[in-house]
């Protein structure tokens, strides 16, 4: 165990007032996502754009499934890794409209390790992967997309058709349509 | 004060620090300078001046100490008033710091508190060196995190045997509702913020589908409004605002709408404001407790009169009183705390390039690295120097490869964060220039 202090010890005197120069210290979560991106182990399904190659907590990736309902598909989603992290998981959005049990036409998506699950431990490799299952294996119990769920538990072909049609840029059921309106006002703006 | 008064007001810390006793440190030396270190030399940062804050300043000063700092970024509210006691109507829209610093300074005589309205980000090294003891009252994981950054960063490393002088203890306290946490932080020596950072209790989230089509509790009707609804009705054009009274009725409305389509009572404003802002109501009877915990600690550092925690107090008080104590171990692969820092030295930095750098943390004995990924903060701003695992990053940040230190912006000092397979953790590597005469641009 140690003492700390002698008592002649005397500290320096500090600077009283504060210095913006100090801006050159690392955050913790700088620290961790600097691991996490450089250790990416993506599936072969999977991509990653970087809009700003300095900025490691926004980012983009890409799944395009080789099998299953959404073979052929190009599903893009955003993450933002915030100054939290890993304490508090990325924000993950699809920005794809999508047709999937799990996915809703806002780009929300219901993947555990997302929210109630997430642990520090965790990384984004394990949500890429866990993302990735996603698309081989949606999940009809634990819909946000309760018309999809049901077509899936129901009907496998049609479910398959809708996922097709939706990737060819149609649109499935009428809730969509309006939907797919609003996503295309909202690419405007970026365009 | 008579001269008979003064003496009577520190009678019962003489007792403490002038007598020896079985639960003191083996190297504790009682006497009257003690309590000389603890009035006049013994400095203390307090960071927060809200609920702990107020109490731990009005401890702290009354039991003695009396260089104290006090750095808080908040101005007082309204609902501020029930329980931070150092403020009072007028203050509303003053400085937390600089109200709570007047307020000790003119009753308790003697005391020099010195407020700072600023962030903790807003000082560097030369400003927290100048503390024997840094004591938090924070409700932030991000402020929490920070300090302790700062305070592993701090410390010096004489042939891989840490140099204790360069130890600033760190005692945290936090609470929520009723219950509370206190600890000790000695820096490099125990375990850190970062190393039990999964003790810290994450922000309830609600599975998406629960909240989308099973909901059964009212936080569930008020997450569906925040998380589905707003975004998908947009109904001020802007993101939610937790302090826009306007935003909040709308959330409250909605969110009673959807709790009477599935029959879940319970759904209030004030839950609506507690569940968009994430608060935990204050408890004035925990923060006091914690804050009374945390200044025995910081007196037990100063003074070295009795043991200080070992390392880790939980207080619940939701059903009786509960206390329990235990020792949060030291994480081998924590990621701030666990590696000491690394020098390297460089020639010249006018001509030695990034390519070289990599090249030693290839090729030398000591690092055997596969695939580095090198990061910076160059003016507070992320630069990622070069990574080459990840395609659209290595294609735009090759070009740094032949550019020298100097043309990269890196200074004398500067800290790089290296990551690669080979280590659990992110390296720090700490450049030092082996010549002065550098130009940056
Ligand atoms: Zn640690």
């Amino acid at each position: 165990m140690i003492k700390l202090f002698s008592l002649k010890q005397q500290k320096k005197d500090g600077e009283a007032s504060p210095r913006t120069g100090n801006q050159k210290k690392a955050s913790a979560a700088q620290l961790r996502i600097t691991k996490d991106i450089n250790e990416l182990n993506l599936p072969k399904t999977c991509t990653t754009e970087f809009p700003d190659p300095d900025d490691l907590l926004n980012f983009k990736l890409v799944i395009c499934p080789d099998e299953g309902f959404y073979r052929t598909g190009r599903f893009v989603f955003s993450f933002k890794v915030g100054p939290n992290y890993p304490h508090e998981p990325p924000k993950v959005k699809c920005e794809t409209q999508v047709y999937h049990p799990n996915i809703d036409q806002q780009g929300n998506v219901c993947l555990n390790i997302l929210r109630e699950d997430w642990k520090p431990v965790l990384t984004i490799n394990s949500i890429v992967y866990g993302l990735q299952y996603l698309f081989l294996e949606p999940n009809p119990e634990d819909p946000l997309n309760k018309e999809a769920a049901e077509v899936l538990t129901n009907n496998r072909r049609l479910f398959e058709q809708n996922v097709q049609k939706a990737i060819k840029g149609g649109y499935v059921g009428d809730s969509e349509l309006q939907q797919h309106c609003v996503k295309i006002k909202q690419w405007k703006n970026y365009l | 004060m008579s001269e008979e008064s003064a003496q009577k007001r520190w009678g019962h810390l003489r007792k403490v620090l002038e007598r020896s006793s079985p639960f003191s440190h083996p190297e504790f030396e009682p006497s009257s300078e003690v309590l000389d270190f603890l009035m006049t030399s013994c400095k203390i940062l307090v960071i927060g001046a809200g609920g702990l804050g107020c109490e731990l300043l009005k401890n702290l000063a009354l039991m003695g100490f009396r260089q104290i700092h006090v750095i808080d970024m908040d101005t007082i509210d309204l609902s501020n008033l029930n329980r931070q006691f150092l403020f009072r109507h007028k203050d509303i829209g003053s400085s937390k710091a600089e109200v709570a610093a007047a307020y000790i300074n003119k009753r308790v005589a003697g005391c020099q508190v010195v407020p700072h309205f600023s962030k903790i980000q807003d000082f560097d090294e030369g400003f927290y060196k100048q503390f024997h003891i840094i004591v938090c009252g924070l409700d932030s994981i991000v402020a929490r995190r920070w300090i302790n950054g700062m305070l592993i960063s701090m410390l010096n490393y004489e042939e891989d045997v840490l140099d204790q002088s360069s130890v600033i203890p760190m005692v945290d306290g936090g609470t929520e509702g009723f219950k509370g946490n206190a600890r000790v932080i000695l820096p490099g020596i125990n375990a850190c913020v970062e190393c039990t950072l999964d003790l810290y209790p994450p922000q309830v989230n609600y599975p998406l589908c629960t909240i989308a089509n099973t909901p059964r509790l009212p936080e569930h009707c008020i997450e569906y409004v925040k998380l589905i609804q707003w975004p998908k009705e947009n109904p001020f054009g802007a993101p939610l605002d937790g302090d826009d009274a306007q935003h909040l009725s709308w959330v409250y409305e909605k969110a009673l709408e959807r709790a009477s389509q599935f029959n879940i009572p319970g759904v209030t404003y004030r839950l609506v404001q507690g569940v968009v802002k994430h608060i935990i109501p204050a408890v004035a009877s925990t923060n006091a407790v914690i804050a009374g915990i945390c200044a025995t600690e910081v007196f037990k550092i100063a003074t070295s009169c009795c043991i200080p925690l070992n390392n880790y107090l939980v207080f619940n008080d939701v059903d009786g009183i509960y206390t329990y104590t235990y020792e949060a171990e030291k994480k081998d692969t924590c990621l701030v705390c666990s590696q000491k820092p690394q020098i390297l030295e460089i020639k010249d930095p006018n001509s030695f390039k990034l390519k070289q750098l990599i090249d030693i943390l290839s090729e030398s004995a000591e690092y055997q690295m596969k695939n580095p990924g090198l990061t910076t903060v160059i003016d507070g701003k992320n630069k990622t120097l070069y990574m080459s695992t990840i395609k659209s990053i290595e294609e735009r940040t090759r070009v740094n490869l032949d550019k020298t230190l100097v043309e990269l912006g890196i200074r004398d000092g500067q800290e790089v964060l290296v990551a690669d397979v080979t280590s659990p953790t992110t390296v720090v590597l700490k450049l030092k220039y082996l010549i002065s005469d550098v130009e940056m641009s």
